[in-house]
């Protein structure tokens, strides 16, 4: 943006252009200037309070001990850092975390995947697409702790799904699915897919209605195949929106804390811990706030490097 | 771009019978979509109108005798359920408020403004939807009661409009960008200024867009669960999910009754996801795909 000097004779390279020197045109053009930064003020101001003061204690808590609960906190250096890095529970968590999150995420997409093209289908009516639509919407619909009760009622001993089990004979008596650690994560882990994946398919049934229909007209022209046709139409043309679902999936199921707080609360034995709720406990049921603010800041490192792809991803769009 | 290979043709099928053997296999696919992504939701409705006592009857079964509202009535007559909703709306209705306000002042200026470092804030904003909660509760029970807002509704605003404002800023930047800007450059040369070109002009015709948002807003308050456990204490600062929880320990396992609250405190997220459906999910995936 240029402005007009006011006087001809002063020499450009002494007239920076934001200098507020004449009364008049010039501080309205100032002002023009800072217009933009008013309307942005409130924003600013509850970005700076709610994430940069917040992020900037937490690692300074990190560093410290006795914050919060006690007046006077001392400088700790790392050792609230070795503390959490060498707790057997934290590197269970950080194990159970990594497989949530990739088992949820392939579900999540292949599920919302096969639904989008089911519901994208030409030999599907009007009326029956929009009526699965809502079907398959339903579970995103709920909030996480009515997710965790109704899966806690469907997966009691006594519940409805060990009945249709037995029924079909796969399993011989009532399995305490949330109760015993060797099952307790793949049934939170299925709770999560079920929770989850209508969001893959609305983004990907928006992705297939954009796909340009003469792709598979010029498909069918060189006689592919159904199955040719989706992997060197539908999934190239699909890759963007793929790749960004998927990053951002794992990093919000990584931030997942109510579904297990509800369905589990990380047991038993610390079979379902995660790095929310590892952390979750240390703060509020301990009230170790220093270590749990270094796992803190260790989570929040792992989310940046997720982050990064995604961002990496966005930009070579 | 997309290379497409010569393929075998079909193997002795007339186009008409392999044509209703997709169909025949689509709805098979289709009515088993159906009973994964609704038969839980179905028991967790005839749960809530069965008797306590019923609830594990062997063999299941979905309509029981004792078919009643008795759950419903159990919750909506107790004072302590009603302080739950209450809550929830209250601080739903207000972070929806707040943030359209504050999204609105911020999107004009992204949208109509060329300014220095508008790349850099708009990117502070981007990332603030991966900072992970468990990371800001820690810091904001820590504020919150230096502040005195803990077990405050002011507290629980404040904190869920880090998860709403960054999306309301970057979907209501991205409809404002749709709009011609001689619209607004229109209010100006008649003398107005660029604040009543946004409120007489832009805002009037950005309604839709502000549905969407205010939509995912709400629904984003209403189900928030870490903030509303960490940053109240009694029983009468509680939101709805919270509630839900609550149910679980206080009466050792009232099936019927968690599944009539589970029911009651998902009404206004279905119904305003029902209504606006359209435009909803538009809005959504023009920001997922594009944002």
């Amino acid at each position: 943006m240029t402005t007009a000097p006011a006087d001809p004779i002063v020499k450009p390279e002494s007239a920076p252009p934001a200098e507020p020197a004449a009364p008049g045109p010039k501080r309205s053009s100032v002002a023009r200037r800072l217009l933009p930064f008013g309307y942005l003020s409130p924003t600013i101001v509850l970005i700076v309070v709610l994430m940069i003061v917040p992020i900037v204690m937490v690692i300074s808590y990190s560093f410290r001990d006795n914050v919060i609960v006690q007046e006077n906190s001392v400088f700790a250096g790392l050792a609230n850092y070795t503390d959490v890095l060498t707790d057997p529970d934290f590197l269970a968590a950080i194990k159970n975390t990594g497989i949530f999150i990739t088992v949820s995420m392939v579900a999540h997409l292949l599920l919302g995947l096969g639904f989008a093209m089911m519901l994208n289908s030409p030999l599907l009516g009007g009326v029956a697409k929009s009526l699965f639509r809502v079907v398959y919407v339903l579970p995103w619909l709920f909030t996480i702790a009515v997710i965790a009760v109704i899966w806690r009622l469907l997966l009691d001993p006594s519940g409805v799904v060990n009945y249709v089990l037995n029924a079909l004979g796969l399993i011989d008596q009532g399995v305490d699915w949330l109760g015993s650690p060797s099952t307790a994560l793949w049934v939170v882990t299925f709770a999560n897919i079920w929770s989850g994946y209508p969001f893959f398919m609305i983004s990907l049934l928006a992705g297939l209605q954009g796909i340009p229909g003469e792709l598979y007209e010029a498909a069918s022209v060189d006689g592919a195949s159904p199955w040719r046709k989706f992997l060197h139409v539908t999934l190239p043309q699909l890759r963007p929106v793929i790749i960004s679902m998927a990053v951002l999936d794992l990093i919000w199921t990584s931030q997942q804390f109510a579904l297990i707080w509800m369905m589990t609360g990380g047991g038993p034995l610390n079979s379902t811990e995660m790095l929310s709720t590892f952390t979750y406990k240390l703060a509020f049921s301990e009230y170790e706030f220093a270590t749990a603010s270094a796992s803190a800041v260790v989570v929040l490192l792992l989310t940046m490097i997720l982050a990064f792809f995604y961002v990496r991803q966005q930009r070579e769009r | 771009m997309a290379t497409v290979l010569p393929s075998r043709t079909a193997p002795g099928m007339t186009p008409k019978t392999r044509r209703r053997l997709m169909k025949t296999l689509l709805f098979l696919g289709l009515a088993l979509g159906a009973v994964f992504a609704g038969a839980p939701v179905l028991w967790m409705l005839s749960t809530s109108f069965k008797s306590n006592g019923e609830v594990f009857q062997n063999p299941p079964r979905l309509i029981t005798e004792n078919f009643s509202l008795d759950a419903y009535t159990e919750i909506l007559t107790n004072g302590a359920q009603l302080r739950f909703f209450l809550n929830s709306y209250i601080v739903a209705i207000a972070v929806t408020a707040l943030t359209l306000f504050v999204a609105i002042l911020a999107a004009y200026a992204f949208s109509r403004f060329t300014f220095p470092m508008s790349k850099t804030i708009n990117a502070v904003i981007v990332s603030v939807q991966a900072v992970p909660p468990i990371t800001l509760v820690i810091p904001y029970f820590g504020l919150v009661v230096g502040l005195g807002l803990y077990n405050t509704y002011p507290g629980l605003i404040l904190t869920h409009m880090v998860f709403t404002l960054p999306y309301a800023i970057i979907m209501l930047t991205a409809y404002f960008n749709t709009l011609p800007k001689e619209l607004d450059e229109s209010v100006k040369v008649d003398g107005g200024s660029s604040w009543t070109a946004l409120w007489r002009i832009l805002v009037p015709i950005s309604v839709p867009g502000m549905i969407a948002v205010g939509v995912y807003t709400f629904m984003i308050s209403w189900n928030e669960y870490l903030f509303a456990l960490s940053l109240t204490r009694t029983d009468d600062m509680r939101t709805v999910p919270i509630g839900i929880q609550l149910l679980m320990g206080q009466h050792s396992y009232e099936w019927n009754q968690m599944m009539a609250m589970s029911i009651l405190g998902s009404i206004p997220v279905l119904i305003l996801f029902l209504v606006f459906q359209r435009r909803f999910i538009g809005g959504l995936t023009s920001g997922a795909v594009k944002a």
